[in-house]
């Protein structure tokens, strides 16, 4: 009559479980472990140092563990141990005081002049201003006069309620993707306009926290060209998880061809704003606005969350006053997640949701605003 | 020589009957008993949040809940966790036992003790119940940074009030915790003949001290600039979002140490007695957790490198974040020695020990790996980190308080629990949680950001091993339940020495101990403080 303990029933399922496991190769496919190496001399030595801690502290434990295995499988009772009675040793105390001083010191040495090298932000090739927004980013490139908003991909943002494994970069896509030309120091300059977000990109090695009412810096610089991802590392609020990173590291010649296109793409935004547009195409325009800019909270329906959103369907902003309207829209609502739009879209983007705002969802205000109505209600704000 | 409860059942100070005795209770067994279910039923409360949180990561999508409640159930799973069961259960070891194991009477200030509990049960009703107001509960994560925790709606009030209510609690059980000790001790119980576990709960009461006013202070800040116009946090205002994490992480990580440090006194005094060999370097253990207390108030940045301090701010948090690593080795190489050469014996108690060493030492080489600031900058807020913590809480304090639980369980119940039972619990537990932890030091690695609610699909089967590994630990702990209810229902008598290596005073009075114990001091002898 023979009965297992629980001990032994526990470890032969494990091995049930890990020859399951070992046996189907493909499920491997994404079983990642480590650090990724990264792709800038920062994120090679910093993956370094953390292969360099990490078999320090595996080697320490196997010593310890090691001994403390020796002693359960020797000091044991059942096999006729006798317990001794001493309870101090002058020199293991000393020992095993000075032998970590001694590791640790040897782990303080390179981790130091890492973070010398990582906090240098100084001769830059080209600086760019990072804000973060609950839920997207701008980045403004200083010397090159583009500036670009970054947001969740529609597919990606699509697939949430349905099948994420039939979209291709699933939650770490992005509409507009920013370039960096490899080979250049960038010098990110990095705040927020509502709450505390953080930029992270696992490849470049370092995450930094973008706050509002300060500036951050950091530096990369990319060695080899490709696509690197990352997202929004500080809690920032509903949609913390639904705000990437894309980066494109590209040559210099690609880097400015980006360049004169985005360019050419906000000369042509200008552009737009100076005509005048019809009720149909602020309609359809302002629906895309409205997608990606306000849906998130206030719902696709208008109907917003009870509580935490206010709704937009027969709201008395929507409905009421067209400047107060546009006002709160513009300016935002302080300590809200409603934030100032005025900075983040431009006058045609700003009239068409407006407008989209006041007639969909039943508001049947009937209310065109025009682009220009926009940029005199900006022209009101900074003389008044 | 000890009186049994039976000869005790004339005695016109006995409990009173029905649940009236538990409203009114003075009695530092009863309040100890109190807190103990008060924090059980939050392990179970937080616990189903913690389910929640892993059937939504289970696969990538959002399934479950949406990214608004989401936050709400991380936030709320790490309040209830911190104040409602680790910190109860702890003061619930220490009404227990600190007067047992000093040879006092009672506590010091016994109404104040019964005040400190039932302040506990209205300061959770109070957090518990936002997620019943409209816009839920407080959905910023436990460490309430504002802008963010400011976006909340009346979540902010209930919380702030809560926490100001929690910290009255601890405050009033940390000062008599402290006049017990220094006050009430036999007198021949001198400061060095006192059990480890007393040494390590005087110095959590003064960190309680020390620490909980910091954090009342900050919500209070929080409370102003929500509802009364005040901008300490609001940059548009002239305020300083970064001052509330300085101020918070200064009563942070302090409050790491509040739950840790009366797990290290549990831990020393279980280990001792199943390899029936004295503690190795009792006095260094002393020294170590006062060291440890010390430098928990200059380390407190180490949780915010990413802020953008200056380089001289990041060095000199990473220099004294890697010191804490000496204190702490001493005390796992004394409980290693302690080992060495005894005659060691596993019962339930034994093996909940061994696995709070071993699981702890990799919570603290991960706890080292975030110390060097330049790959902190890497781990920080991913899933590495939430990897690192909960091995020194879930298999750090919360295994030692269920290894103190079977150690004293037979002392409190006069019964013994169900040892077959009490190790299936164990391996199941064991097994689990290191399904449930260890892949996410994976995730993290691989670049997945803690506090999301879904993620790239990349990270999607370490997320399902670690749900299965999260479903089967909390199934484990039903388990638990069974045998604790089992235990106080009935079962095999305890001796009043329950264990044969264990020493200390609270091993000299029956099982279970008579309301009232040592209304005379007992004696105290070397042999019976040290073994």
């Amino acid at each position: 009559m023979h009965r297992r303990t629980p001990g032994q029933a526990m470890s032969s399922g494990i091995a049930a479980l890990t020859a399951l496991v070992l046996a189907s190769p493909s499920a491997f496919a994404a079983w990642d472990l480590n650090l990724p190496v990264g792709v800038t001399p920062i994120s090679r030595i910093v993956y370094d140092l953390h292969m360099l801690i990490l078999w320090i502290c595996v080697a320490i434990g196997i010593v310890v563990f090691g001994v403390m295995f020796i002693s359960i499988m020797r000091h044991r009772k059942a096999v006729g141990a006798q317990a001794a009675r001493f309870h101090h040793s002058t020199f293991a105390e000393i020992a095993w005081t000075v032998i970590p001083i001694v590791i640790l010191v040897t782990m303080a040495v390179p981790a130091t002049t890492t973070l010398i090298k990582m906090e240098d932000t100084t001769d830059a090739d080209l600086t760019v201003k990072v804000t973060a927004y609950q839920w997207m980013w701008k980045y403004e490139y200083i010397e090159d006069g583009v500036t670009v908003y970054s947001t969740l991909a529609p597919s990606s943002r699509q697939a949430i309620y349905e099948d994420p494994t039939k979209v291709e970069n699933y939650l770490l896509e992005v509409d507009n993707p920013i370039v960096f030309p490899v080979d250049r120091k960038v010098r990110l300059l990095l705040t927020a306009d509502d709450v505390i977000h953080a930029w992270w990109v696992p490849e470049l090695g370092q995450k930094k926290d973008a706050i509002p009412g300060f500036i951050n810096e950091m530096w990369t610089l990319i060695k080899e060209p490709g696509v690197y991802r990352g997202q929004c590392a500080e809690l920032c609020g509903k949609d913390h998880g639904f705000m990437p990173i894309v980066v494109r590291a590209a040559s210099e010649d690609e880097y400015r061809a980006w360049v004169a296109e985005r360019k050419m793409a906000q000369a042509e935004q200008a552009a737009l704003a100076m005509h005048s547009w019809e009720k149909t195409e602020l309609m359809a325009l302002g629906e895309k606005v409205y997608v990606t800019a306000c849906a998130t909270c206030h719902q696709l329906d208008g109907d917003g969350i009870a509580g935490a959103f206010p709704s937009i369907r027969g709201s008395e902003v929507a409905t009421g006053g067209l400047q107060d309207h546009l006002k709160l829209v513009m300016d935002g609502r302080a300590g809200t997640a409603m934030r100032a739009f005025g900075a983040q879209l431009s006058d045609v983007e700003l009239a068409a949701v407006v407008t989209y705002q006041r007639n969909a969802f039943g508001n049947a205000t009937g209310d065109v605003v025009q682009p220009a109505v926009i940029s005199a209600a900006r022209n009101l704000n900074t003389g008044g | 020589m000890s009186t049994s409860y039976g000869a005790h059942a004339d005695d016109h100070h006995g409990p009173e009957p029905g649940l009236l005795r538990w409203l009114f209770t003075t009695n530092h067994k009863d309040i100890g008993t109190l807190y103990l279910w008060f924090a059980l039923i939050m392990f179970f409360v937080g616990g189903f949040l913690a389910m929640g949180i892993r059937a939504e990561l289970f696969m990538p999508g959002l399934q479950v809940m949406d990214p608004h409640l989401f936050n709400q159930f991380t936030t709320m799973h790490a309040l209830i966790m911190i104040f409602g069961a680790v910190m109860p259960a702890f003061v619930g070891f220490a009404n227990w036992l600190v007067p047992m194991m000093v040879g006092a009477p009672d506590m010091a200030l016994p109404r104040l003790n019964n005040w400190s509990f039932w302040i506990l049960p209205f300061a959770f009703t109070l957090l518990i119940g936002t997620f019943f107001l409209p816009g839920g509960a407080p959905a910023a994560g436990w460490t309430i940074y504002p802008p963010l925790v400011l976006q909340g709606g009346a979540n902010v009030a209930f919380m702030v009030f809560a926490i100001h209510m929690m910290g009255i609690s601890s405050i009033m059980g940390a000062i008599n915790i402290i006049v017990t000790i220094l006050n009430m001790r036999a007198p021949e119980m001198t400061l060095l003949r006192m059990p480890l576990f007393v040494w390590t709960w005087l110095i959590t009461a003064f960190l309680l001290i020390a620490a909980m006013p910091v954090l009342a202070g900050a919500v209070t800040m929080l409370l102003t600039d929500k509802f009364f116009g005040t901008s300490f946090f609001n940059a548009a205002g002239g305020g300083d979002p970064v001052m509330f994490q300085h101020v918070f992480w200064f009563f942070g990580h302090p409050e790491v140490y509040i739950l840790i440090l009366p797990a290290f006194g549990i831990v020393s005094q279980i280990i001792p007695t199943f390899a029936r060999k004295p503690l190795f370097g009792y006095e260094s253990m002393v020294y170590a957790t006062a060291s440890i207390a010390f430098i928990s108030f200059i380390v407190w940045a180490h949780h915010m490198f990413t802020v953008g301090m200056p380089l001289s701010g990041e060095l000199f948090f990473m220099y004294t974040t890697m010191l804490i690593a000496v204190p702490t080795g001493v005390k796992v190489f004394n409980w290693i020695a302690t080992m060495w050469r005894g005659a060691m014996t596993f019962e339930t108690p034994m093996l909940w020990a061994i696995a709070f060493v071993v699981l702890f030492t990799i919570g603290g080489f991960s706890g080292l790996m975030l110390a060097i600031t330049p790959v902190d900058f890497q781990y920080h807020d991913t899933y590495f980190v939430v990897a690192h913590f909960h091995y020194v809480l879930v298999t750090g304090a919360i295994f030692a308080i269920i290894a103190g639980v079977y150690y004293w369980l037979p002392k409190w119940t006069g019964h013994m629990y169900n040892e077959r039972l009490g190790k299936w619990h164990f391996w199941l537990s064991t097994v689990s949680v290191n399904v449930l932890f260890f892949p996410q030091h994976f995730l993290g690695l691989a670049g997945m950001p803690r506090r999301i609610p879904d993620y790239a699909v990349q990270f999607t089967d370490w997320n399902m091993v670690s749900s299965i590994g999260g479903f089967a630990f909390g199934l484990s702990q039903l388990l638990f339940v069974y045998i604790l209810v089992q235990t106080i229902r009935g079962g095999e008598r305890a001796a009043d020495r329950v264990w044969e290596g264990a020493h200390g005073l609270e091993w000299t009075v029956a099982s279970p101990p008579p309301y009232h114990t040592f209304e005379k001091p007992p004696r105290v002898t070397e042999a019976e403080a040290h073994g």
